[in-house]
């Protein structure tokens, strides 16, 4: 069985720019998944190509094994069968709710029609708003409409620009995850794109990080936390901080805190600079430990305090503590590190540790 | 609270009358008298046909009412629908397509408009007529005579609608080319993601977002169709227009004139109101904030040349044949005609043309936004009511202006000679203020059409978010409106400038002694059957519009013409 | 800014200009002209030249000047009203807004018959409307009246204006004070029939459609084919040439005629200006203008007309006054409307 979604080896361009280099993914059977980055990283211009709106200058675009973009060819997108949700929802403001679910709908038998439309408003719940008109309702409202209407024709794939970001946070994960039910519900594949990772993790199964018009990393949210590709995903997912050391005799590598049982990064040698990724999870308080560090910042986080530690070095750590641990700055405190597996990053900026080249990206 | 609970109790209708004094702020106050003001003219109207009806109207309902009314209606069906079929695919093509000429036509399919309806026809008469060029050829090269062949005949109903339509669709064009320039890239597309083609894209989408803009264009055309006397008379149909002449001036019948003409008002009030009700609870402008345009639809092979021709067509026959005529017959009349006075008729017909225009514009924006900024149905209803204007035959509308103003003449007048022993003559009547009065009645619902058209593409919400900024309604009108709305603004500048550049009827009427325009002096040579000679004149109408039309189209596409195609 | 003292003397300036009441100078005379301002500037120019008193000239249509000048009232600017149509300047007398005056000039130069016996108007140049028919496919010798064209031999080759032309109005209102409203419709009904295509066009298209074998006679004002005749279009020179003109009814009432003409208003200020100017209009020199230039024939009888004109032969003119043509003219557009003339 092919894979669900594939992107083969792509570039984007507006000339003369190019917007997406030598980009692949693979989305699995029914598979919803996100593409993450900042703004101006592309993930735009690759979910439009996805959608039919872009050409493709190099490589191929194939939906359940069916080839629908290769340079010098775009399927159409009205004939793709894949829905779009836009992130300024792009109503039609001329028609009621009914009318803009059933747009989509067309050549349908009415009776059909109308089915599929009650249908989706209850999914949606909206059943009392049919003939409203787009301006009576609100935002939330608003976007419950648009999915109704992408779902309506039972898209393949249902992409979705940023639809969330105009909400508030706590709001944003859980229409995410409602949309992420109702597409499972309805068999239909999502591939969100956003720059809010919290609102990735709670739609996505697999998430691909964009930096700079490349795919750097396309993976689960677990492995993209604890197993980043590269510096920029180590940067962009989650909180920690880079912390140097360097490749001993026996491809040890050593630290400020002591030696650490991780294998340096393939290719490096006894010598060699590393930078090793330090989550504030990793780093546990413990007033027995002998390793000390002096506090430089703290914020209260409710059911922890998150501590800004500054070793002798000058070299700084982030620590998770229970709140209950209240130490004020410029105190010194124990701390053990609780690290399974250890990410390393090669230091030295000219040639790259890991298979991707795009480890001298400035981050 | 307890002070004023212990005031002295107002009794409940002074409360109300308090309420309503409290209401009626000065904004709304101003407003409804401005509105007032300018549809005085065609109030002038309506109370001159509130006298009981003469005998006349037997006589025109045992007669020729039916055709009047069967006529009109098929003038103004006619007219809409042919100027929707020119306008609409001209406005997409150019906003939306790339084809070769496409810059070229952007501009060039406005040049229409500057030729008058009534010399298009003469023009196209002297023609395809059966004495004119065409048909004589035909019938020497192949020996017919009358009986032998069909032609078309130019002078009939649907050759009007034609003529009408050929020099009007420039305002479905217009308005609908700025709506299409406006309509947001991420609807289109999600309409393509529902498996929308371009047909139904365009049916379902494109078409019903610009509806106000095509409906408002249309209805600017079918009241011009509607105000012609011009063609219809010299085509022999007889129209309500005709016969509003033909009631008052052939049967000296003023009160049924103006009777007909209150008709006349009456049913497009009434196709108004009809079209505002049908749109009911929809809205036209987009709830999304990003406006980018997509790339434009690159033409090629037929399709480019079907996209060509569909441009070319109307601007062939609309311009270039009829502006050929007259040029033929400047070149031949021109030495006789063109003297020092050409250019002194000139200079009056740009600056009373663009005089009016800036007026009506300024006038037009402060009806528009004080509706937006005040929306009660009084403020509605006195603008609408302005709207009328611009169906009323020119003129009707200019007997509308000249009676209240000599009323205020005689007035003002008896007044001095009472109390300070002077007379004051007339001070309104026969001046240039009267002719401008005239022409704000006339042509404000054009320029009217036009801004409220481009205000209802601004979202509600940025008003009160300019407001929450601290910008004062005339900060949000300076600072963000007119920004927004320089199209629409500049569109309504051209189309009150040529149309006023063309006016007749009341520049005729109302004119000052020694004053005269490139019109006035185009239909009377025209009307004394001297066609040739008027076209030094009708082509000088042509000519001085044509610099606005091709600097106003340049700036009305502007902000979008360097526009990337997608960030 | 909008406050600022030299924003507001301009704008007063601007409103001033607009305002400005016309100017009634002792030297200056004001006239409300119905002729197209080619057939009457060129006269009112001749007139400043040899006098010295100037002429303020606002033309327009008969219904719109008359209208303008009942709405001013007595502060009126006009002196002068000229129109093209006797029986609008009849209607304008009725409506209160001229002045009878005596002027011996006028008396002794213009006809009774072309004159208002108060002194209210003058008629100061006439024209006719005969047959114009096909040369090639007409005989004159089938021609006799205007009655007659409403003889089923006629059928299918008739052409004629609309009857909004004031020129059908009110050759149908002679009609009707020759022969009664009765034998008028059915006169005209025989008309209608006889149409060779819907009424339409102007005088010049009847005369072409003549000319191209569209229809083999219509009705046409004399100077139109003087027009076509002298005209520096070669086209219409040669549809000219293919038409003549036939003098009707020589036995019975006569040609229809019109007049156009002038009088001075009620409440003229320069009284003795506008004298002057109706004076200058009915002399010699200005009745030969007249003839020359437009190809009508002068009031005056000792004025002959143009080459062109007197090439078509003599005729006798209906001696009906033409102030009647004015008081029948709603009673002949209803009665047109009835026989269903467009």
């Amino acid at each position: 069985m092919p894979p669900f979604l594939e992107l083969i080896d792509l570039d984007i361009a507006y000339p003369p720019r190019m917007v997406i280099r030598a980009t692949s993914l693979t989305l699995h059977c029914t598979g919803i998944g996100c593409l993450l980055g900042p703004s101006g990283c592309g993930k735009t211009t690759l979910l439009r190509a996805i959608a039919g709106f872009e050409p493709v200058q190099r490589g191929s675009i194939c939906l359940e094994g069916v080839e629908l973009s290769r340079p010098g060819w775009t399927l159409p997108p009205e004939q793709r069968r894949i829905g779009l949700m836009f992130q300024d929802l792009a109503l039609f403001p001329h028609q009621s709710v009914a009318d803009n679910i059933a747009f989509g709908l067309y050549g349908w038998k009415a009776s059909e029609r109308r089915a599929r439309v009650s249908e989706l408003l209850r999914l949606v719940g909206l059943t009392d708003f049919a003939q409203r008109y787009p301006h009576q309702l609100s935002g939330g409202q608003q976007q419950r409409v648009a999915l109704a209407r992408a779902l309506a024709p039972r898209p393949r794939l249902l992409l979705l620009d940023e639809p969330f970001s105009s909400l508030d946070v706590t709001l944003r994960e859980d229409l995410a995850r409602e949309v992420r039910n109702i597409l499972l519900r309805e068999g239909t594949g999502g591939l969100l794109v956003s720059h809010d990772q919290f609102e990735a993790f709670a739609f996505a199964d697999e998430i691909g990080v964009l930096h700079e018009g490349r795919l750097r990393q396309w993976d689960s949210a677990y492995n993209l936390y604890h197993r980043p590709a590269d510096r920029f995903v180590a940067d962009f997912i989650g909180q920690g901080v880079l912390l140097p050391g360097r490749v001993g005799n026996q491809g040890r590598v050593n630290t400020e805190l002591g030696e650490v049982d991780g294998a340096p990064p393939a290719g490096c040698q006894a010598g060699d600079d590393v930078e090793l990724l330090v989550r504030p999870d990793d780093v546990l308080h413990d007033d027995a430990s002998p390793l000390q560090a002096e506090v430089a910042e703290r914020a209260f986080r409710g059911a922890e305090f998150l501590y800004t530690l500054k070793l002798p070095s000058g070299a700084r750590l982030l620590c998770l503590a229970p709140s209950h641990h209240n130490h004020a700055i410029g105190q010194r405190i124990g701390i053990r590190l609780d690290i399974d597996h250890w990410v390393m990053f090669r230091r030295n900026r000219a040639v790259s540790c890991v298979e991707d080249t795009a480890l001298n990206a400035p981050d | 609270m307890e002070i004023t609970d212990q005031a002295p109790p107002l009794s409940r209708r002074a409360r109300g009358i308090f309420a309503l004094a409290r209401s009626v702020d000065r904004w709304t106050a101003a407003l409804v008298g401005l509105a007032a003001l300018l549809a005085l003219p065609v109030l002038t109207v309506f109370l001159t046909a509130l006298q009981p009806p003469g005998s006349v109207w037997r006589h025109l309902a045992d007669t020729v009412l039916t055709d009047y009314l069967l006529n009109s209606a098929a003038l103004m069906v006619g007219v809409g629908a042919g100027t929707l079929l020119i306008g609409v695919p001209a406005a997409w093509l150019t906003a939306t397509c790339e084809f070769p000429g496409r810059r070229w036509f952007e501009w060039a399919l406005l040049l229409p408009m500057a030729i008058p309806a009534y010399i298009i026809a003469y023009t196209y008469t002297g023609l395809l007529d059966f004495a004119g060029p065409l048909q004589t050829v035909l019938r020497d090269s192949f020996g017919w005579t009358r009986q032998d062949y069909a032609f078309p005949e130019i002078r009939s109903l649907p050759g009007a609608i034609l003529m009408l339509a050929l020099v009007l669709y420039p305002y479905v064009y217009l308005l609908a080319r700025a709506a299409f320039l406006e309509q947001s890239a991420t609807v289109l597309e999600v309409s393509r993601s529902l498996g929308a083609g371009p047909w139904r894209r365009f049916l379902t989408l494109t078409l019903p977002l610009a509806r106000p803009s095509l409906i408002a264009g249309m209805s600017l055309a079918q009241m011009e169709a509607l105000a012609d006397y011009g063609t219809v008379q010299y085509f022999g149909i007889s129209t309500f227009t005709t016969g509003i002449f033909r009631v008052w001036f052939g049967m000296n019948d003023p009160t049924a004139a103006a009777q007909l003409a209150a008709l006349l008002l009456l049913f497009v009030l009434t196709l108004l109101i009809l079209e505002q009700w049908s749109r009911r609870q929809a809205r036209f402008h987009h709830t999304g904030q990003r406006s980018q345009r997509p790339p434009r639809l690159q033409l090629a092979g037929w399709r480019a040349g079907i996209a060509s021709g569909a441009c070319l067509l109307p601007l062939l026959f609309g311009f270039l044949i009829p502006a050929g005529q007259l040029l033929v017959w400047t070149w031949r009349t021109a030495p006789q005609i063109v003297d020092p006075h050409f250019l002194h008729l000139a200079l009056n017909s740009i600056g009373l043309a663009g005089g009016a225009a800036l007026l009506i514009l300024l006038l037009a924006l402060l009806l528009g936004y004080g509706q937006r900024l005040r929306p009660r149905p009084i403020v509605r209803l006195a603008t609408r009511s302005v709207g009328l204007g611009y169906a009323a035959p020119g003129t009707v509308l200019a007997i509308g202006v000249m009676l209240p103003l000599a009323a205020i003449d005689r007035s003002v007048d008896h007044w001095a000679r009472q109390w300070l022993d002077l007379s004051t003559g007339l001070l309104f009547s026969g001046t240039l203020f009267a002719l401008l009065f005239a022409y704000c009645a006339r042509f404000l619902p054009a320029a009217l059409h036009s801004i409220e058209a481009g205000l209802t593409r601004i979202r509600p919400s940025m008003d009160d978010a300019a407001r929450s900024l601290g910008a004062k309604p005339h900060g949000v009108l300076w600072r963000v409106h007119i920004p927004i709305l320089r199209g629409s603004l500049l569109t309504a500048l051209l189309l009150v400038f040529v149309d006023a550049l063309k006016e007749l009827p009341a520049t005729l009427i109302l004119r000052p002694f020694n004053f005269n325009t490139l019109a006035v002096r185009a239909f009377e040579l025209a009307s004394d059957e001297r066609l040739a000679d008027s076209a030094s004149f009708a082509l000088a109408i042509v000519l001085a519009g044509i610099g606005p039309v091709i600097l106003l189209s340049r700036a009305i596409s502007r902000p979008h013409a360097d526009h990337a195609p997608f960030p | 800014m909008f406050k600022s003292t030299p924003f507001r003397l301009l704008s007063l300036l601007c409103l001033s200009s607009l305002l400005a009441p016309p100017v009634l100078a002792d030297g200056e005379v004001n006239v409300y002209s119905a002729r197209k301002e080619d057939l009457i500037k060129p006269l009112l120019d001749d007139f400043s030249k040899q006098t010295g008193i100037k002429v303020n000239l606002v033309t327009g249509k008969e219904e719109a000047l008359l209208q303008r000048l009942q709405s001013e009232g007595v502060n009126t600017p006009a002196d002068v009203l000229l129109t093209s149509d006797a029986g609008r300047l009849a209607a304008a007398q009725q409506a209160g807004v001229l002045q009878a005056i005596q002027s011996e000039t006028l008396n002794r130069t213009i006809p009774a018959a072309y004159r208002d016996p108060n002194g209210y108007w003058y008629g100061l140049s006439v024209r006719a409307r005969p047959i114009i028919y096909a040369k090639d496919r007409v005989q004159p010798g089938q021609l006799s009246t205007y009655e007659a064209l409403a003889d089923p031999q006629w059928k299918g080759k008739l052409c004629l204006r609309s009857s909004d032309s004031v020129y059908n109005q009110s050759l149908v209102a002679g009609m009707i004070a020759h022969h009664g409203e009765a034998k008028t419709e059915a006169w005209a009904k025989g008309l209608v029939a006889n149409l060779a295509r819907p009424p339409k066009g102007g005088d010049r298209d009847q005369i072409k459609a003549v000319a191209s074998g569209e229809c083999a006679v219509t009705l046409a004002n004399t100077y139109y084919l003087g027009g076509m005749v002298n005209a520096s279009d070669a086209a219409e020179q040669q549809a000219a040439a293919q038409v003549a003109v036939f003098w009707p009814d020589t036995q019975g009432s006569g040609v229809h005629v019109n007049v156009s003409g002038a009088g001075v208003t009620a409440y003229a200020r320069q009284q003795d200006n506008a004298i002057k100017l109706l004076e200058f209009l009915a002399s010699d020199q200005a009745q030969r203008w007249y003839a020359e230039v437009n190809n009508e024939y002068p009031v005056n009888p000792a004025i002959p007309p143009s080459a062109t004109l007197q090439s078509w032969g003599a005729f006798k003119a209906d001696t009906l006054n033409v102030a009647k043509l004015g008081e029948l003219n709603a009673a002949a557009v209803k009665l047109m409307d009835r026989a269903g003339w467009k």
